[in-house]
């Protein structure tokens, strides 16, 4: 009998552990481009403390723990490369608290964004946390923990840059609170130490986040967006930066992409408004499109194409199915706004060397400190030659960021080779003795961040 | 067969596996998969039974019994459709019927799954009950055998056999009467009406029920006919045209709304209660009918209608569907579908769950006895309801 089968039946009960073939095939898989590695269990857990018996257990018997949340982050990060738990963290799915006044949520680790997104449009209908483009059974723990970022990326920077606190069961056991939390009863700062960036950005190496506190911002009664279209890719960023000097949007982002062919080489500005009045919405209009972008359509640079009342929320995507072909995989990077032309120039050259419809996008962070921008290349699950080229175009944007000074979002092991590559070697030195700190028997989710031991 | 002669081959890995097909209407959670919502792991998905269905084609994997218990958890509620947000939506719930198809071709169903096609096909039920005693639910009653009147009232096999669903079908049977409603039943002469064979790939065996229906129908003039169950309602609407089964098929609660609007159905009696109302798949989702029951409900004096969170299009199985009502695959847990739409019934301080559909029935009166909730919460059919409010109760 497999004695480790029968410890995690103990923990979680008989019914959420399986080592059945169906299982252990369904969760080799990343949904894009990765290559499958079988666990050898899969484990749904319920509570943190079944979670830290099965971290315990792990360590005694040196087996690969790997968290697993939605499982959309696209770049393989849960797949278990080394076999072990594939730990599938949905069934810790309660939304503990909502605080209104403190404009703060503290949720498990399962819960997804469509679940908060709801539970605020029906509970507590003035308040809305950053909802990120991923579908909604994206959660709001594993989005926070490859440091995503939503529809409100554009006041409030990365989702990540929301976390007033987490509780994490650390790679040897014990739960540990970061945050306000670890003191009082109140999950609403971050500060003062530790720093939860321990945990943010790791994919998983470093412990099992089962609790996060995210902070909400006030939801207006209109939500809506405007559309800016230019032809000349340079002037994105002077726009980026006008638009930004307004303060007024919250969401802003640009994109350009193949299909339909007629907008080809267009670059849109999707500008997402909120107002609570007519009078508020009115005001930031005029100051957006007439004082600033008013000039652009005056010399015929650019054009106004509507405003649209109303927004999805969640937000539902339909990119899996562009190709009729079930998957797309993309390259995410934090890159200076200054640089949208030449990633929008070069990942265009990328997609039209592997025959595969371009589509570029660039979601601002912050007052114009920074972009998300995204290289997407759709792939037939049916046609393995389209998923090799949807890899090598992957390969070749990610080599892209880091040429042109940015930084890759939620790298996969390829993206995380080059960024470690050249990283400062103290640097990469600090992030050895973190793991070998945190996980001495290095069984969080290896594979991913390997800085050697 | 192998991936390239399945019917779906084409389309099949269209499925991104981006999980919309696991959440109501107002995404309130990721448990409108009944069996997602039962086992909490990715394989009960909608998206998981369409990545297994395929490796198991292309011989990525093989056979388990485990593989065909996944596959038969689907209770075809149709959640996976009205969530899944691409082109493909429409045909999803036909390729995972179309897997269990193989499985039936093969020989390779759950032994539950086969018991309950064997009882059908020798006993034209699934209990294995003798077809001689189908018509025992009448005795007593003052419901006649059709002979040519305006409507044939298809009971159904749950109705027919199952102690629980055969009271409401007298319920309903009185309810007709007194409303001067011209019908007769079939008794022992009525099949089965095959929608669940169907559901679980068994394409010869339903083609064989729904001739033989159709020319049961046929030869006995039959033109209206109006159903105790969704599921036969389903069948005979949509599936029998393909058999030249011509007559029109109303579910019982689209006739007591056109009786009570046209005068012909008194329930000024009442019924004082807060009843909340469980939309039945195959009256909702398959057929897009929510409106009927509650036009029905509101219509009696003394109801007071609350609505669970998922309701309409977003309701949450009660896990009969698809043959579950007799497999029983989802049943034993309190994540079991039936138990939590129970609980999401008790929520609402409604004292009634009322209900449209037998199976619907069994399963939640069961899962209110598993709650212990026996106390709080009665299930009662619409037809019963509208009975007490005219005095047939």
């Amino acid at each position: 009998m497999d004695s480790i089968y029968d410890s995690l039946v103990e923990i979680v009960g008989s019914e959420h552990v399986s080592t059945q073939p169906e299982e252990l095939y369904i969760y080799s898989f990343d949904l894009g481009t990765t290559e499958p590695h079988r666990p050898d269990y899969a484990v749904a857990p319920r509570t943190t403390g079944e979670i830290q018996q099965i971290v315990r257990l792990a360590n005694r018997e040196k087996v690969p723990v790997v968290p697993l949340g939605g499982g959309l982050s696209l770049a393989g990060l849960a797949v278990p490369l080394k076999g072990g738990i594939a730990l599938d963290l949905k069934r810790m799915d309660t939304i503990i608290e909502v605080n209104e006044r403190a404009r703060y949520a503290v949720v498990e680790c399962g819960v997804s964004q469509g679940q908060l997104t709801s539970y605020l449009e029906r509970r507590h209908p003035r308040l809305m946390h950053s909802e990120p483009g991923a579908p909604p059974q994206a959660t709001i723990a594993g989005n926070v923990a490859i440091h995503g970022q939503g529809d409100l990326a554009q006041p409030y920077g990365f989702n990540s840059d929301m976390v007033n606190g987490l509780e994490v069961v650390l790679p040897t056991g014990e739960v540990c609170r970061f945050g306000s939390c670890s003191i009082s009863p109140y999950w609403y700062t971050q500060h003062p130490l530790p720093d939860v960036g321990l945990f943010l950005g790791w994919a998983g190496t470093t412990g099992i986040i089962t609790r996060v506190s995210i902070k909400l911002f006030p939801c207006k009664e209109i939500l809506g967006a405007g559309q800016f279209v230019v032809e000349d890719e340079e002037l994105i960023p002077e726009l980026v930066h006008r638009i930004t000097h307004t303060e007024m949007a919250h969401d802003l982002v640009a994109f350009s992409q193949a299909i339909p062919p007629f907008s080809s080489g267009l670059h849109h500005l999707t500008i997402s408004l909120s107002a609570d009045s007519e009078k508020e919405l009115d005001f930031k209009m005029e100051l957006i499109f007439d004082d600033t972008l008013g000039e652009y359509i005056r010399r015929g640079d650019g054009g106004f194409l509507g405003f649209t009342r109303g927004q999805q929320r969640p937000q539902v995507s339909k990119t899996s199915d562009w190709r009729k072909g079930g998957g797309f995989e993309y390259v995410g990077s934090i890159m200076p706004v200054e640089t949208y032309p030449e990633c929008y120039r070069r990942g265009r050259e990328i997609s039209e060397r592997h025959d595969i419809p371009y589509t570029v996008l660039g979601r601002v962070i912050g007052m114009s400190h920074a972009m998300m921008f995204s290289w997407t290349y759709a792939f037939n699950r049916a046609d393995p030659e389209t998923v090799r080229q949807a890899r090598e175009a992957l390969h070749e944007s990610d080599d892209l960021v880091l040429e042109l000074g940015g930084t890759i979002w939620k790298p996969g092991v390829y993206g995380q080779k080059l960024v470690m590559e050249r990283m400062d070697p103290n640097t990469l030195n600090l992030m050895k003795k973190v793991k070998q700190l945190l996980d001495p028997n290095g069984i969080m989710n290896p594979g991913n961040w390997e800085v050697g031991r | 067969m192998t991936l390239a002669d399945y019917k779906y081959a084409d389309m099949i890995h269209r499925c991104f596996r981006c999980g919309y097909c696991k959440f109501p209407v107002n995404w309130m959670d990721v448990n409108s998969c009944p069996a997602y919502a039962r086992f909490r792991m990715e394989t009960y998905s909608c998206g998981g039974r369409l990545w297994l269905t395929r490796a198991w084609l292309s011989d990525e994997i093989e056979w388990t019994e485990h593989l065909a218990q996944i596959l038969y958890t689907c209770t075809a509620c149709k959640n996976c459709e009205e969530k899944c947000p691409l082109s493909f939506n429409v045909d999803i719930l036909n390729m995972i019927v179309a897997a269990k198809a193989e499985m039936v071709e093969r020989g390779l169903v759950p032994s539950a799954v086969k018991e309950f096609l064997e009882n059908i096909e020798r006993h034209g039920n699934p209990y294995g009950t003798a077809r001689a005693r189908r018509g025992e639910w009448t005795e007593g009653s003052e419901i006649e055998q059709y002979q040519g009147q305006e409507f044939l009232y298809y009971v159904g096999c749950v109705g027919s056999y199952d102690t629980r669903a055969q009271e409401t079908a007298r319920t309903l049977g009185r309810v007709l009467t007194r409303s001067g409603v011209s019908f007769g039943v079939l008794g022992s002469e009525e099949n089965c009406d095959g929608n669940e064979v169907n559901t679980l790939g068994e394409e010869a065996l339903f083609e064989m029920l729904a001739e033989d229906n159709v020319r049961k129908f046929k030869e006995l003039g039959v033109t209206r006919v109006v159903a105790l169950s969704p599921h036969s309602y389903n069948a005979m609407k949509n599936e029998y045209p393909r058999f030249d089964g011509t007559f029109t098929s109303f579910h019982y609660t689209q006739l007591l709304r056109d009786l009570i609007i046209g005068e012909k159905l008194d329930v000024s009696g009442g019924f004082s209660a807060s009843v909340t109302y469980h939309d039945p798949c195959f009256l909702g989702r398959w057929n897009g009918e929510y409106e009927a029951p509650r036009r029905v409900l509101r219509s009696i004096p003394g109801v007071e209608l609350v609505e669970m969170e998922k309701n309409r299009a977003g309701a949450l199985c009660c896990g009969g569907g698809g043959g579950n009502f007799y497999t029983d695959f989802l049943g034993g847990s309190e994540s079991s579908p039936a138990r939590t739409r129970v609980r999401e019934a008790s929520a609402t301080g409604a004292s009634v769950l009322a209900v449209a559909c037998p199976n619907c029935m069994t399963m939640l009166e069961d899962a209110v006895k598993a709650e212990g909730l026996e106390d709080s919460l009665a299930v009662k059919d619409v037809a019963e309801i509208v009975a007490a409010a005219c005095g047939t109760a």
